[in-house]
């Protein structure tokens, strides 16, 4: 009976972070429309997106392989899959320890191969210059990842997201200098790896500065339902990371029962309402920036993280 | 018979057949005798140290053969640390042999192959094997000569004989530096078995001396930044199941030496030694896979990222050293089993990426990747194992590249525990340089499958090629499932390296084989873990779950178009993403700096009829700054040198006895 309840609560997250991704996507766009003095389309918007192109016949490139058609799913998968073993609304879940900070980081990179390959697959210039760029910013967005990870690791002890999040939830942890540094680095590689703006443009088709978007221009229908959808997941799973390291109130310990699991899902849409605000505040009162100025933005927040780490040393020694 | 009895006679066999080869010479029956010879043997050998490696070991299984050194003999000795590494030896031998009896039908000049490839099995068997200083370096000795040999086996094509020269002369070099360190671990004494040099105290001064020697000697055959030039000249050179073994087995039969000098022989290690190597070994990474990520051929690519992983292996030693030397054993075990780790997975996924640039070399005929393209269609079965081997080289999950740098950076996590400063401040910097050659690696794979095997074909060659024979292929999907096996059952790899760490460090890490569900832990649970099976399950089954239900209530529909270029027609293949411009992006942040890389675009005016040209200009530091130089003082010395041949007699008798009046001076004064 443990186990089935585990699993049912395990199933509940997947189910969760599935159903909230769209509609996180769709609250982003509706507030930056509003601050644009805009009216903006429904918060709804995307799921109508998302089942309008999985109705419609997929258009295939003439060369395209059987690697271009398996890549949304594979992508899809992955991002899912590691989206599901972050601490959402509780920690400890029944797969949460199958793989840690590092490994879910991995997993996204999975994602990435297989989506910049698929761009290289039809043999257009466009699938190119994105495959190229995506993976000219991984490069640099993983070293700073990495360093942002040891920082979290060296003050949880640590790189399980579960004790993670318990040890900040329940101990006195106190702001830390290094903490909050390794929050703005997080937040840096965070609008980098999910290609928002300064770094890249979700908005825009046709722009030669575009890099995400002209990766799967060669893409539709299902496919591209596919393809959006992990990009929705994989924004809710850097939100939810942001919020379970850093802010990991209410979330409910294993176990604790329906009530406090409720609870916990209840604080958790509000924690992605307010990072989507929060998102969306920020796009819309910065500029994207030239492609080859993102080296210099993203090497901030790899400086950002090797100096929370040297200022744990610091004061831990002190 | 004992264990080592049986990798003895291996190795016999494997002469007889270099013997039989030469017998045989030119009759059409050899590729196949040879080949299949030389599997049945390797796979003997194989099955031999795995027994012994998995068996339990009790104690060390020794022979002393009565040739070599005559107060000394040869000794041999069989203990955990040779089985692992005759375990990398015999299955890359074997899988090389399993694809030569394919690839070696394609071979124009096969008698220049076929002695000496069973030679240089036997060479890296006994490197290995060898307990005692002189046996060591005549064996290592004898597997550099037999790997030359076979660099050389097409001497005619362009290149290659300066291959073949820049190698000589680095393992000269290399072995000149083994030399001096065995001379100082053998003391003034002078007694040169393993066990003796193991059981005497060495100096401070004398321990620092034989590391830098051995990271030279084993550094150069290795292939560590800068010692590496060698590398992508020779192992391309050779032919590409020989390229496979030279990549993905002896650059392991250095490392081997490294581990067992200073692992084993030097006694504790001091933490200042593992600054050095932390630093070479991040360097070699990084660099190593720079220059793979601006290389076009796709042999010398495979050759330079050969160069990171063994940097990568070389963090982890350094790792493994500083835990060590500050008494962390669960530390030292947890970096020194992910470096054992990475030897293994790095031999599966290289030997599998070298065999499948091979099927590409037999099917097109082409090395250039700029006139590849579009294989996927053509060679669908060589392209499934090459796209596993780049997933798995990119250190991605599910697959085994990414168990070993999950645990290296497990290691790297343990480092605030260490009280030296240096190495405080150092490690972390050293994880995001792997970090950073992780992700270059997948940069690097993408753009080597992307340009070669996807896209539309850039040359008639890639057009017409056709799937290769069978063979090449058994031994490409054997590698390929041996890849995931080891990504999804890393726990069980881990057990079995244990005997090794216990033998070298004293210490091991805790029994995987206890977690559940098969997931791996080195630190206890709540500190971290992964399980690579399950992560392969869940995307298995969310992957099929997303399938059927688009299918089954979503649409089939697809309809076949042409590529939408934005309304231009893109008819020409040439206006692909080629690898140059694949790399422009990181050519433009990374190579900067490290290659002093610049582009000149020559644009023709408007009317003007020439083509427009982009001319990217690279700089190898390392070859013009330390190569460069040395070769022109050799150079120039050797000029000055030259006068002395066109002296007359009487110059001569002079020169003679002014050199006699020296000598005897020097003498008079040193006593």
């Amino acid at each position: 009976m443990v186990v089935i309840a585990d699993i049912l609560v395990q199933g509940a997250q997947m189910l969760l972070v599935l159903l909230l991704a769209p509609l996180l996507t769709g609250f982003v766009r509706k507030i930056k429309a509003r601050l644009l003095r805009r009216q903006g389309a429904s918060m709804f918007q995307p799921y109508r997106d998302l089942l309008r192109l999985l109705r419609k016949e997929v258009v295939l490139a003439d060369n395209a392989s059987w690697l271009f058609r398996v890549t949304p799913y594979i992508t899809f998968a992955a991002i899912w899959v590691a989206a599901a073993l972050i601490p959402t609304f509780a920690t400890g879940l029944l797969f949460n320890w199958t793989a840690d900070l590092i490994a879910i980081v991995a997993l996204l990179g999975s994602a990435r191969f297989f989506l910049a390959l698929a761009g290289m697959d039809v043999g257009t210039s466009f699938g190119g210059i994105g495959s190229s760029r995506e993976v000219m910013i991984a490069a640099l967005a993983e070293p700073a990842m990495l360093l942002i990870v040891f920082c979290m690791a060296l003050v949880a002890g640590s790189t399980q997201l579960s004790t993670v999040a318990n040890f900040i939830g329940s101990s006195y942890v106190g702001l830390r200098v290094s903490l909050g540094m390794a929050l703005v680095a997080l937040f840096m590689v965070a609008l980098a790896e999910n290609a928002r703006i300064p770094v890249d443009n979700p908005a825009t088709h046709l722009e030669l500065t575009m890099v995400h978007e002209a990766m799967v221009l060669e893409y539709s229908g299902r496919h591209l339902a596919m393809i959006e959808f992990g990009a929705s997941l994989q924004l809710l799973l850097y939100v939810s990371l942001i919020a379970c390291v850093f802010a990991p109130w209410k979330i409910a310990l294993f176990g604790a029962g329906p009530l406090a699991y409720a609870v916990g899902a209840g604080v958790y849409v509000v924690k992605l309402a307010a990072a989507g605000f929060f998102l969306a505040l920020f796009e819309s009162a910065t500029a994207k920036m030239r492609v080859f100025r993102v080296p210099q933005f993203l090497g901030a927040a790899l400086m950002l993280g090797l100096l929370g780490t040297l200022l744990l040393f610091v004061s831990r020694s002190f | 018979m004992s264990a080592i009895v049986l990798q003895m006679a291996c190795v016999a066999g494997l002469l007889g057949l270099a013997v039989l080869a030469m017998a045989l010479s030119r009759s059409t029956l050899s590729t196949t005798v040879i080949y299949s010879a030389a599997l049945a043997v390797s796979v003997i050998a194989l099955i031999g140290s795995l027994r012994w490696l998995l068996g339990g070991i009790v104690d060390a299984s020794e022979l002393t053969l009565p040739i070599g050194l005559p107060w000394l003999g040869a000794h041999f000795r069989l203990d955990a640390l040779a089985s692992f590494f005759l375990v990398v030896v015999n299955l890359g031998g074997a899988a090389a042999s399993l694809y030569g009896l394919g690839y070696g039908h394609h071979d124009p000049t096969p008698h220049r192959v076929l002695p000496f490839f069973p030679a240089f099995l036997a060479g890296m068997n006994l490197v290995v094997l060898a307990d005692d200083a002189f046996s060591y370096l005549l064996c290592w000795e004898f597997m550099s000569l037999a790997s030359w040999a076979l660099v050389m086996a097409h001497h005619r094509d362009a290149g290659n004989a300066k291959a073949g020269y820049v190698y000589l002369v680095m393992a000269s070099f290399g072995t000149l530096a083994l030399l001096l360190a065995f001379g100082l671990l053998a003391g003034p004494a002078g007694d040169y078995g393993f066990a003796a040099i193991r059981a005497a105290s060495h100096a401070p001064s004398a321990a620092a001396l034989v590391l830098i020697l051995m990271l030279l000697g084993a550094g150069s055959k290795a292939g560590l930044v800068p010692l590496h030039v060698w590398l992508p000249l020779a192992h391309p050179a050779a032919p590409s199941h020989v390229s496979a073994l030279m990549s993905g087995v002896m650059t392991k039969v250095a490392i081997y030496g490294f581990i067992r000098v200073v692992f084993d022989l030097l006694g504790p290690p001091i933490w200042s030694a593992s600054v050095v190597v932390l630093f070479l070994g991040s360097i070699t990474a990084v660099m190593g896979i720079l220059y793979a990520m601006m290389e076009t051929d796709l042999k010398r690519l495979l050759a330079y990222s050969t160069i990171e992983n063994i940097g990568v292996i070389f963090v982890a030693l350094g790792l493994a050293l500083a835990f060590q030397a500050n008494g962390q054993k669960l530390a030292a075990a947890l970096a020194f089993t992910a470096a054992l780790l990475h030897v293994l997975n790095h031999s599966f996924f290289k030997s599998l990426l070298f065999f499948g640039a091979g099927a590409v070399l037999t099917a097109t005929g082409e090395r250039d990747m700029d006139k590849l393209g579009g294989l996927i269609h053509r060679m669908p079965q060589t392209s499934f194992a090459v796209l596993v081997g780049c997933v798995a080289i990119s250190a991605l999950p599910p697959f085994n590249g990414f168990v070993s740098e999950w645990l290296i950076f497990q290691a790297v996590l343990q480092s605030p525990d260490l009280p030296q400063w240096p190495l405080k401040i150092m490690v972390p910097a050293v994880g995001a340089m792997l970090a950073l050659a992780a992700a270059l690696a997948a940069a690097c794979f993408v753009k080597a499958y992307g340009v070669a095997f996807l896209g539309r074909p850039r040359s008639v060659a890639a057009e017409t090629a056709v799937e290769v024979d069978r063979y090449s292929l058994a031994a490409m999907f054997i590698l390929a499932a041996l890849c995931l096996l080891a990504g999804i059952l890393p726990g069980l790899a881990i057990d079995a390296l244990s005997p090794v760490v216990l033998e070298i460090l004293g210490g091991r890490m805790p029994i995987q084989a206890n977690e559940a569900w098969l997931s791996i832990a080195p630190m206890g649970e709540s500190r971290s873990s992964y399980n690579g099976l399950l992560v392969m399950i869940f995307i298995t089954l969310s992957a099929s779950l997303a399938v059927s239900m688009v299918h089954r209530f979503a649409s089939r529909a697809l309809r076949r178009g042409p590529a939408w270029g934005c309304g231009y027609s893109e008819a020409v293949p040439a206006a692909q993403y080629s690898s140059a411009s694949f790399a422009q992006p990181i050519r433009r942040v990374f190579g900067t700096l490290v290659f002093h890389a610049r582009d000149h675009v020559d644009m023709p005016p408007p009317g003007d009829t020439r083509p427009a040209r982009l001319r990217i200009e690279l700089h190898d530091l390392v070859w013009e700054g330390l190569y460069a130089p040395i070769a022109a003082a050799v150079g120039w010395s050797s000029e000055r040198l030259n006068r002395l041949q066109f002296l007359t007699i009487r110059r001569y008798l002079s020169l003679v006895f002014a050199t006699l009046v020296t000598l005897l001076l020097v003498l008079a004064i040193w006593s």
